[in-house]
C-alpha cells in the first residue's frame, strides 16, 4: 500500500501544528467561532448531538495493520471506546473534546492518516473498490489512480471552495461495487478496443435529496490524461455550479440542468484548454505510486481445499469469503453487523483485533467498505478456519454479508444534528427480527437513512428505509427496488410511512411476499423488478 | 417554558443555562424570558458554543424538551444508554 514521502508527511504534520495553533486561539478567544468553523470542518471537525464527532480519512479504504491499531487506540484514549465506520469508508469518532483534537491528529500522523477535507465544500477522500487487487474481474488494481487523484486533490487552492461537497469514486472492473455511479465523478478504469487502459467518465451522480444515477459523460480518457480531464471536470463546475442554493449546489443539478450534452460540450472545451497547460503529472510519478500496489508475494501451489465440516465455519465461509485473483486465496469481508449491533461500530479492542489479523493472515492490509464492514483481501483459503476462529473470540464472526442484517444504517437522530428520525433502533430491530430468515432470504439488501440526506444510500437498497420528522415524531418511509451494483438502480416510496414497530413488520409482509413469488435463483430486487410493487403493497397495506 | 441550551466550547458536552452557569443535567435549566443577552454573553465568554432557546415544558419527571431531537441530546444516543447520564433509562424516555 502507498506510504508517504517527505512531502505528504510534511504537509500532514503542517496541518497539525496550524490546527493546533488554530484551536489555541479559538480557546482563548481570538478566534470566533464564525472563522474557526471552516477550519475545524475543513480538519474534519464536526459539532454533532453530543459532543464535537471527527472524520478520519481512509483513502480507497485501505489501511495497514498498524494503522488499524491506532484507530483502536485513538477509540480508547480520546472517545468512549469504540468508532464508527462510514458508508465512505471513513471512521468517525462521536465523542471528542475540541482542546485535544490537536493531540489526536498527531497521533494519526505518526500513521500517516488525517482528516483533511473529510468536511467542507471540496474533493473529499476518494473511494474505491473494497476488494481492489484481489477481485478476479478486474482489469487492473485501481488504487494508485486513486491515489494520484488523492494527490491531485489534496490542498489543490482552486477546489477548497467549490459549490458543495465532491465525491469521487474509481473502480476496475465490470461488477460494480463501490456504488461508482452514485458519485459526482465515477470513474471505471476501462480497455478500449485497440486493448489499451483508459478511463470511462461517469459524472453528476449522487443520492441526497435528489437521487441521481450518473450518467457516462467520457467512454475513454487515456491515463495519461486523467488528472487534466478531471482538472476540466471541476474547472466547469466550480465556474457554472450553483452557490444560491445549496440543496441545487452539487454537480449533479448543473449535468442535469444544462443537460448532459451542453455539459459534455463545456467539459470538452475545458479540456482541450486544460491540455494546452500542461498540468498532468508525468507517468514517472504515475509508476513510483503503482509500485507499492504491487501484488504482494503470495504463495503458489497451494490448495483450495477448505474444511466444511465444522457447520458455523461453513455458513461463514459461504456468506463471507469470496473469490481471490490468487490460487489458494479468498477475500473475507469482517461483518460489523451483530445481531442486534449498531451497523459499523467496532470497539477499540476489535479495531485492533482486526489490524492484528492483517498482519498476521492478509499480508497486513484490510479495507473498509462502504456497506460499513472491514475486508482482508488476501487470506489463504488454509488460513480461513484459524481466522474465524479469532474473529469469533472477538465477536466478529457474524456470518450474513450481504443479507438482510447485514444493514447499513446511518448514526441517525441518536448522534446527527441533521437528523430526522433515528437510524441505528430500527436496524437494531430488524436485524433481530430476521436473524433467522437472513440465510433463507439470501441476497438481500436493506439501508436506511434518518433523512433525506441519504447517508444510509436508502436510494440504493433492495429494501430502502427512510426516517422523516412528522409533526416532531419518527416516521418511517419504505422503498422497494434500488441497487447500487452493476445493475444501478434507484428505489421508490411503495406507499404512506411507518411507525418504527410498523415498518419492521411492514418489511416482513414483503418478504413473505418474495418467498411466495420468487422464481429459482431470484434475489428480493429480482423478484420485485418482475412482478412489479402491486403484491408487495396489497400484502403491506392490505 | 423556553431553556437555553448549546454544547460546552472546549469537550462539546450537551449543556444547558441554569440561570447562573451551566449543566449538563436538563432539570437544572431555568426558564428563561430573554434569551438574547444570555446567549451573547457567554458565548463572548466562550462557555458555550452555538447556544439556542428551545421549547420544553416542566413535568412531575422533570424537564421535558418539546422535541425528539432535544430529548436524544438531554439523555443522550438511544443505543448507547450505557453512556448516558442516565444509565438506568430506556429509550422510551425520548418518545
Amino acid at each position: 500500500m502507498y506510504l508517504y514521502d517527505q512531502y505528504d508527511q510534511t504537509m500532514v504534520d503542517a496541518r497539525v501544528a496550524e490546527f493546533r495553533d488554530q484551536t489555541r486561539r479559538r480557546i482563548e478567544g481570538t478566534l470566533s467561532e464564525a472563522a474557526f468553523r471552516p477550519l475545524r470542518l475543513q480538519n474534519g471537525l464536526y459539532l454533532q448531538l453530543h459532543a464535537y464527532m471527527l472524520r478520519v480519512a481512509i483513502p480507497y479504504g485501505t489501511l495497514s495493520g498498524a494503522q488499524l491499531s491506532v484507530l483502536g487506540d485513538i477509540a480508547d484514549k480520546y472517545d468512549r471506546g469504540y468508532g464508527h465506520f462510514t458508508t465512505r469508508q471513513n471512521i468517525q469518532y462521536n465523542w471528542i473534546k475540541l482542546d485535544e483534537t490537536p493531540d489526536l491528529l498527531a497521533d494519526l500522523a505518526k500513521v500517516e492518516m488525517h482528516a483533511i477535507q473529510t468536511s467542507g465544500n471540496c474533493i473529499r477522500n476518494i473511494s474505491a473498490d473494497h476488494f481492489a487487487g484481489a477481485a478476479p474481474d478486474e482489469i487492473i488494481d485501481p488504487r494508485p489512480y486513486a491515489e494520484l487523484l488523492r494527490q491531485w486533490s489534496s490542498f489543490h487552492p482552486e477546489f477548497l471552495a467549490l459549490p458543495r461537497k465532491f465525491k469521487i469514486c474509481v473502480i476496475a472492473s465490470e461488477t460494480d461495487r463501490a456504488a461508482m455511479r452514485l458519485h459526482d465523478i465515477g470513474i471505471r478504469i476501462v480497455r478500449n478496443d485497440a486493448g489499451e487502459i483508459g478511463a470511462a467518465f461517469y459524472i453528476g451522480g449522487g443520492m441526497g435529496r435528489t437521487p441521481i444515477i450518473a450518467p457516462l459523460i467520457k467512454a475513454f480518457v487515456p491515463l495519461d490524461q486523467l488528472i487534466t480531464y478531471s482538472e476540466a471536470v471541476l474547472r466547469v463546475y466550480n465556474r457554472y455550479g450553483r452557490r444560491d442554493n445549496k440543496y441545487k449546489a452539487r454537480i449533479k443539478i448543473l449535468v442535469h440542468e444544462l443537460g448532459q450534452e451542453e455539459f459534455t460540450r463545456q467539459v470538452e472545451a475545458e479540456y482541450a484548454h486544460m491540455q494546452t497547460q500542461a498540468i498532468e503529472p508525468p507517468l514517472a510519478e504515475l509508476e513510483r505510486i503503482k509500485a507499492y500496489f504491487a501484488d504482494p508475494a503470495f504463495e503458489t501451489g497451494l490448495s483450495e481445499a477448505i474444511d466444511l465440516s465444522n457447520p458455523d465455519f461453513a455458513r461463514w465461509v459461504r456468506s463471507n469469503t469470496g473469490a481471490h485473483k490468487a490460487p489458494g486465496y479468498a477475500t473475507v469481508v469482517i461483518s460489523l453487523k451483530p445481531i442486534g449491533g449498531i451497523p459499523g461500530d467496532a470497539t477499540g479492542d476489535q479495531i485492533r483485533v482486526m489490524g492484528d489479523l492483517a498482519k498476521a493472515y492478509s499480508f497486513d492490509e484490510a479495507r473498509v467498505t462502504h456497506t460499513q464492514n472491514i475486508v482482508l483481501p488476501h487470506v489463504k483459503k488454509a488460513n480461513l478456519f484459524a481466522l474465524w476462529q479469532a474473529l469469533v473470540a472477538a465477536d466478529l464472526g457474524t456470518a450474513n454479508l450481504d443479507q438482510i442484517t447485514d444493514i447499513i444504517a446511518c448514526p441517525g437522530l441518536d448522534y446527527c444534528s441533521l437528523a430526522n428520525a433515528r437510524s441505528i433502533p430500527l436496524a437494531q430491530k430488524l436485524s433481530e427480527r430476521f436473524a433467522d430468515k437472513a440465510e433463507l432470504l439470501g441476497e438481500l439488501k436493506l439501508k436506511i437513512s434518518g433523512c433525506i440526506n441519504a447517508c444510509g444510500h436508502h436510494h440504493a437498497g433492495h429494501i430502502g428505509i427512510l426516517g422523516v420528522d412528522r409533526k416532531g415524531v419518527e416516521n418511517y418511509q419504505l422503498l422497494f427496488g434500488g441497487s447500487e451494483g452493476a445493475d444501478t438502480s434507484l428505489a421508490s416510496i411503495v406507499g404512506p410511512g411507518f411507525t418504527e414497530d410498523g415498518i419492521v413488520d411492514a418489511v416482513e409482509k414483503a418478504t413473505e411476499v418474495y418467498l411466495a413469488q420468487r422464481e429459482d435463483g431470484e434475489r428480493f430486487l429480482d423478484t420485485y423488478r418482475r412482478v412489479g410493487v402491486t403484491p408487495f403493497k396489497e400484502a403491506i397495506y392490505g | 417554558m423556553k431553556i437555553v441550551t448549546g454544547n460546552d466550547l472546549k469537550t462539546g458536552a450537551v449543556i444547558w443555562w441554569t440561570g447562573e452557569s451551566w449543566s449538563i443535567h436538563v432539570n437544572d435549566a431555568v426558564d428563561v424570558a430573554d434569551a438574547a443577552p444570555v446567549i451573547a454573553a457567554e458565548e463572548a465568554a466562550r462557555r458555550v458554543n452555538g447556544a439556542y432557546v428551545i421549547d420544553a415544558a416542566a413535568t412531575p419527571e422533570g424537564i421535558r424538551p418539546a422535541h425528539i431531537k432535544e430529548r436524544i441530546r438531554a439523555l443522550g444516543p438511544t443505543v448507547r444508554l450505557d453512556l448516558s447520564l442516565d444509565p438506568t433509562a430506556t429509550p422510551d424516555r425520548v418518545l
